[in-house]
């Protein structure tokens, strides 16, 4: 079995997550009640080492890494690579031109 | 393209470019730019449940995969997590996040039009050409990381699965028995085909099925799974600094996809129950 840290920590920052990825009523979108409602559901066990809890674990943990990497690639995405292409008027501006006004369109 | 209402929508297309010269196409937009990106043009995001499973409402519209299926999975998790992608778009739809609406989209389609054998056929293909067997002899240091980080995991899935695989330094990889492929054939027969779906995409994005194996089998984590995936890349990094436009994006490319699939599989082959005991006095 992975080593996974504690499931409270766990749950923290999965619910920091859902709050950035949700909008105004993150606390009533689905994901937000369903990962509580699991997480109450298999706190509680006699065992020692229970396996329907490590799997919950593990899965939260996946789904933490997926929404944590969603948001971390869209940054990366805005930061460097949505400018798309530049203008005409720009490139000749790189240079220190400027496209020639022509009154009644080119050509 | 998937959105709800019929007939659908044509997103503009960029014009055709004019026979050489001009980039400006009829309409004034810049023939190589991308097409604009679909805005957002739903407020709320809800689950139902119908008879093949549960359903995404978008508004009052359900939502469909591009090959206009009603969209529908098993699992209601999965249909939260679905819910959760196309509640997170902001002004516009970026479809390149939305790695489980993919997933399902492609296992609810089958566009390859593959069944059970071939999907398994394809998975364990890659264990032929799988990374974690193949080995450098040279930089040394490379060799050691390789040494120290890929052979337990190797030594696991040997020893998991019973199976004899090694790993090699010659060009050709290693020799992987008939018995040790037929035995991942049988294990992977015992997933369902959404399930199987997931696992190809995980081997495919990892371009290793034992650290695919391993991730499934809740060994390791994602994270864990990456960084043995891009071992060489890591150690060249360390080396000769991180750019963080290509190496970070990628990482985290990777990571989403990855971890997408992995859930993907737990989530579509998993059956939950809860069982109350009494407490006893």
């Amino acid at each position: 079995m992975a080593a996974l840290g504690g499931p409270l920590c766990t749950l923290r920052a999965l619910l920091r997550e859902l709050r950035h990825a949700g909008g105004r009523s993150y606390r009533d979108s689905p994901a937000y009640r369903h990962v509580l409602a699991a997480f109450r559901a298999h706190r509680v066990t006699s065992e020692k080492l229970c396996r329907a809890q490590q799997e919950l674990h593990f899965q939260a943990v996946t789904y933490l890494c997926l929404l944590r990497s969603v948001r971390e690639h869209e940054a990366l995405h805005r930061e460097y690579h949505g400018r798309g292409e530049r203008s005409p008027q720009e490139v000749a501006g790189l240079v220190g031109f400027r496209l020639p006004q022509q009154p009644g369109g080119k050509g | 393209l998937w959105w709800a209402h019929s007939p659908p929508a044509r997103l503009p297309r960029p014009p055709p470019a004019a026979a050489g010269s001009c980039p400006v196409g009829p309409c004034g937009r810049r023939a190589y730019a991308p097409p604009a990106e679909r805005k957002r043009f739903y407020q709320n995001v809800s689950i139902s449940q119908g008879e093949g499973g549960f359903e995404i409402n978008l508004d009052h519209r359900k939502l469909k995969t591009p090959q206009a299926k009603l969209f529908t999975v098993p699992s209601e998790a999965l249909a939260i997590a679905v819910a959760t992608e196309w509640d997170s778009q902001k002004d516009t739809i970026k479809f390149y996040t939305m790695h489980l609406t993919t997933l399902c989209n492609t296992a609810l389609d089958n566009p390859t039009q593959r069944n059970k054998t071939q999907l398994i056929r394809a998975a364990v293909k890659f264990l032929e050409t799988d990374t974690v067997c193949y080995r450098v002899e040279e930089p040394p240091a490379l060799a050691e990381l390789q040494k120290n980080e890929w052979d337990p995991v190797v030594a696991w899935a040997e020893e998991r699965y019973n199976v004899t695989i090694g790993s090699s330094t010659s060009i050709l990889g290693p020799n992987i028995p008939a018995s040790t492929k037929e035995t991942f054939v049988s294990h992977l027969a015992s997933y369902n085909m959404w399930a199987l779906q997931g696992i190809e995409f995980v081997i495919t994005q990892l371009k290793s099925l034992i650290l695919s194996m391993s991730l499934i089998d809740r060994h390791i984590t994602v994270e864990k799974a990456v960084l043995l995936s891009r071992l060489e890349e890591e150690y060249q990094i360390r080396r000769w600094g991180n750019v963080e436009w290509a190496h970070d994006y990628d990482l985290c490319e990777l990571r989403a996809r990855t971890a997408a699939g992995t859930l993907f599989v737990h989530l579509c082959s998993e059956s939950s129950t809860v069982k109350h005991k009494l407490l006893q006095d």
